[in-house]
């Protein structure tokens, strides 16, 4: 049994159906492709699915796509515009905070709605806010650089 | 050689190359792979610890819709997989452990697939089980496998060197004690993904995040009974390795031999609990240990037995105190040295490769001995450890030649910077129940490959263009470390090109050139050496072509910034690619291509477990500072020093990375990380229940690079891909001992313990 909902996903709006068990992180991997969203545990506790759905970073895991109907979703996919890199994509790369990059999408995601809540925080607000990502490669150093230096050069 | 403000590419702190698709979500994991018909396979694991199969019953799972196919050992070739050869695919008349295999399905969906494991019906006839390594010994403990005999595996390791009990009695002083080291685990972030595809000709191409791609290759063909020239390995992006890939696993298997029945692709993917459950685990250890020095401080012998709970069956986990060993033999001079091991089958889950391999483990061990030892001499635990530092020249008791060796510069460092004199054995001074402590460790591992297989050969192929573009074909494998950039860097700064001019080819055996695989910090080591040989011939070409077109002898010539330039007359230079094209374009013309394969000078070591395997050494030290409280036991982990002789830094960036990543697996490892195994059951299997280090858990790290520049490494560079993980555990354990007055002999280092 499938039913049929409408959601925008990076500005394109989407109408598909889905079953009643489908999570969102499903549905945008396998029934739209963008499979930029990483599951990593399909639980809610690591946080590599991590997408902005109205205005708030969510773990897609932990949303059912029957509840995305009528959402404004942002994934890692739609974050550049007109092929500009949104600077934390820029800030991740250069500073070296993708190894594996399994995790890097969510990080980002995460960073992204933190940063447009909170445009001057302190380090510890820039560790808080990822501190329900896992990330197993970096030991996270170069991360919270990452997402520091988009803070001070956005002053 | 040039000095390093002459290199262009060396030293620099590049992005890695796969960076950008990674921060877009652009990079392919194999979970991503989706081919036309694909299927998704799910495995049946085993409902007991130990137990005769009476009956698999599939038609109740091969009548749901949706369903494809269901596999047992039936349909598999009596092959079985692993070092020992004693682990089949599927398990037709016995299961040994839950994480044991039992059948599979290939169905149209995940969800399709998962409802079918639910409807075979296996029939066992439940054995009594035996989950302690020590109970397993015993006369009357249930036997696992018919042919090991008191669960004893035929593997051993057994070392002596010197005379260890003329040392114990003429040493002035001596400690013993046992320690005991856990379950951990690898906890990629990608969960296992493989997609296997036959095309009609019965050639199969695996999609597999494999560390070591022809290894597998070979060992794929020989279970499933197929040539290896039928088996081509693509390499997606890899999410996390740590070693976890460095063996095939029935996973593997059982997704081709799935692919195979229904002649459609299959994709399998574990759920985050399969991780947890059925992939390899970091060998845990039992270990007892005695060591001895003479008043003044000099170490007279070292006397060490393990006993490593092998699990059901035998994958790299067994052949870990290889490396364990190093430690115990070689860190710190010490003439005489016993080393044994007792390697025993229980039901529980079995190990593999974790990132220091053994090290880790034996690190722990002898630097936690080392500061008991100086606390019985009375003598300050640094003094001790300069007293007996290894040094260039020396031959360990292993045989292995120490050849640039910066560990004493590394020690003074960190002691230096965690303020030692004036912060260690000071927490009589401090008041309340929060007392703080200082430790340091070091380590010794290999730095120049590791000869544990016939070849440590790594292969390369380096192209140069029409258009001064370069290739770089290149044997090894990037699971995401950032070998690929510095491949480029080395392939760039030998042949005069920026590191963007490179592309680098790593992913396809049908492809690439031979490696033996990305473990044993090796990567940059010997795929640099033989990167940069590859590129020293074409350039060797490319100036000859020079010297015709610009009239110029070629010694005189020299390639810098893309540009051939004469070394006399400076303003005389052409683009290397239009020196190619007109080498090319003209009758009998030619284009500019090379390969190398570098295979370190080294040894096997032999049955007495001595031989040179590395070309060279990596050495370190880490130095911790931490408060615990005394009340609760919480350890917060105030700084971190790490200073690491790594002969020449190609990218401080990315090898900064490995140490940060290194160090929060370290910290995870003593403080954090504990599988729970009860009865053969994993009791943790989640990121909620399994403590995986967090951002909050890290503490401020600084990091030194010590330069010893060795002549035998691609621009003077030593490995270091698994230091950051080697001495974490045992530098916060002697913090920890500073600050409570006595020492924790198992870890992680739990509140409640």
């Amino acid at each position: 049994m499938k039913n049929k909902i409408k959601l925008h996903v990076n500005r394109q709006t989407y109408e598909v159906f889905v079953s009643a068990k489908t999570t969102l992180v499903d549905l945008l991997r396998n029934e739209l492709g963008l499979t930029g969203t990483n599951k990593g545990c399909g639980t809610g506790e690591c946080g590599a699915c991590t997408v902005i759905m109205n205005g708030d970073a969510v773990n897609s895991c932990l949303v059912l796509g029957m509840d995305a109907d009528g959402a404004e979703i942002t994934t890692i996919e739609g974050l550049a515009h007109d092929s500009e890199l949104d600077p934390l994509q820029k800030a991740f790369v250069n500073e070296g905070a993708v190894q594996c990059g399994f995790c890097t999408p969510g990080m980002i995601m995460a960073a992204k709605d933190f940063l447009e809540k909170n445009p001057n925080p302190t380090e510890e607000e820039c560790q808080d806010a990822i501190s329900g990502n896992l990330c197993r490669c970096t030991g996270y150093v170069k991360i919270v650089n990452a997402i520091k230096k988009v803070a001070e050069s956005e002053k | 050689m040039k000095s390093r403000e002459r290199y262009t590419n060396i030293g620099k702190r590049v992005p890695k190359l796969d960076a950008l698709d990674k921060a877009t979500g652009k990079a392919v994991f194999p979970q991503d792979i989706k081919l036309p018909g694909m299927l998704y396979g799910k495995i049946l694991w085993s409902k007991h610890a130990h137990a005769e199969i009476l009956k698999i019953e599939t038609s109740e799972a091969e009548k749901l819709p949706g369903v494809v196919a269901v596999i047992t050992a039936k349909d598999m070739p009596p092959t079985k997989l692993g070092f020992a050869q004693d682990n089949p695919p599927l398990k037709g008349d016995k299961v040994r452990s839950f994480r044991d295999e039992v059948a599979a399905v290939a169905a149209v969906d995940e969800y399709t697939a998962e409802q079918a494991l639910e409807l075979i019906k296996v029939k066992y006839k439940p054995l009594p089980a035996v989950f302690d390594p020590e109970e397993a010994m015993k006369d009357n403990a249930p036997q696992i496998h018919a042919e090991a005999k008191g669960n004893r595996n035929k593997i051993h390791h057994s070392f002596e060197y010197g005379d260890v009990n003329a040392a114990r009695a003429s040493s002035d002083v001596a400690v013993k004690h046992r320690f005991r080291l856990p379950f951990a685990k690898h906890c990629c972030l990608a969960p296992w993904s493989c997609v296997a595809s036959w095309d009609a000709a019965g050639k199969l191409t695996m999609y597999s995040p494999t560390q070591m791609p022809f290894l597998y290759q070979r060992d794929l063909a020989k279970v499933l009974q197929i040539p290896t020239s039928m088996i081509r390995v693509i390499q997606p992006k890899i999410g996390g390795g740590f070693g976890t890939k460095l063996d095939l696993y029935p996973n593997e298997v059982i997704c081709a031999a799935l692919a195979k029945k229904t002649g459609r692709p299959v994709k399998l993917t574990y759920t985050r609990e399969e991780e947890f459950k059925c992939t390899p685990s970091r060998q845990p250890v039992i270990a007892d240990i005695e060591m001895g020095a003479k008043k003044d401080g000099s170490l007279t012998f070292r006397d060490v037995s393990l006993i490593l709970d092998n699990g059901a069956y035998t994958s790299w986990g067994a052949t870990t105190p290889y490396v364990t060993m190093i430690p115990i033999t070689s860190l710190y001079k010490c003439k005489n040295v016993r080393f044994k091991t007792s390697i025993i089958y229980t039901n529980n889950m079995y190990s593999g490769a974790m990132r220091g391999y053994g090290n880790p483990q034996g690190t722990f061990i002898v630097e936690s001995m080392m500061d008991a030892l100086a606390e019985k001499l009375g003598m300050d635990a640094l003094k001790l450890r300069l007293k007996n530092c290894n040094e260039p020249g020396e031959v360990t008791p292993q045989g292995m030649k120490v050849t640039t060796c910066g560990l004493r510069e590394c020690i003074e460092t960190v002691a230096g910077r965690l303020n030692w004199t004036q912060k260690r054995n000071s927490r009589d001074k401090q008041r309340g129940a929060v007392r703080r402590g200082i430790g340091v460790a070091s380590y010794f591992h290999v730095g120049g490959g590791a000869r544990v297989y016939r070849s440590d050969g790594c292969g390369a192929i380096v192209k140069v263009d029409d258009f001064g573009h370069v290739t770089l074909i290149t044997g090894s494998t990037d699971m995401g470390q950032g070998s690929e950039t510095v491949l480029a860097q080395i392939t760039a700064e030998e042949l005069g090109v920026r590191t963007e001019d490179v592309t680098v080819v790593n992913n396809d055996s049908a492809v690439k050139p031979w490696d033996l695989g990305s473990h044993a910090s090796r990567t940059t080591f010997v795929a640099g050496n033989a990167a940069r040989d590859a590129a020293a011939k074409v350039k060797a070409e490319i100036l000859k072509a020079g010297s015709e077109v610009m009239d110029e002898a070629e010694n005189k010539l020299e390639i810098n910034n893309r540009k051939i330039y004469s070394k006399t007359s400076p303003d005389k230079s052409m683009d290397i690619a239009k020196v190619i094209r007109s080498a090319h374009f003209r009758e009998q013309g030619m284009t500019f291509m090379a390969e190398a394969f570098y295979d370190p000078p080294t040894e096997m070591q032999d049955k007495e477990h001595r031989g040179n395997i590395s070309v060279t050494y990596g050495f370190g030290t880490q130095g911790a500072e931490v408060e615990v409280d005394t009340e609760t036991g919480q350890v917060n982990i105030l700084k971190i020093v790490i200073a690491n002789d790594v002969g020449r830094v190609i990218n401080p960036m990315l090898l900064e990375g490995q140490l940060e990543g290194g160090l929060s697996m370290g910290i995870g490892y003593a403080l954090l990380e504990k599988l729970v195994v009860e009865n053969g059951e994993v009791m943790n299997p989640s990121f909620l229940d399994y403590k995986l280090p967090t951002v909050k858990d890290m503490p401020p790290v600084e990091i030194v690079f010590i330069e010893t520049n060795d002549p035998s490494g691609p621009f003077g560079e030593k490995g270091a891909g698994e230091s950051g993980v080697i001495p974490t555990a045992a530098a916060i354990g002697n913090a920890v001992a500073d600050a409570l007055g006595f020492r924790i002999f198992e870890i992680p280092m739990l509140p409640e313990v």
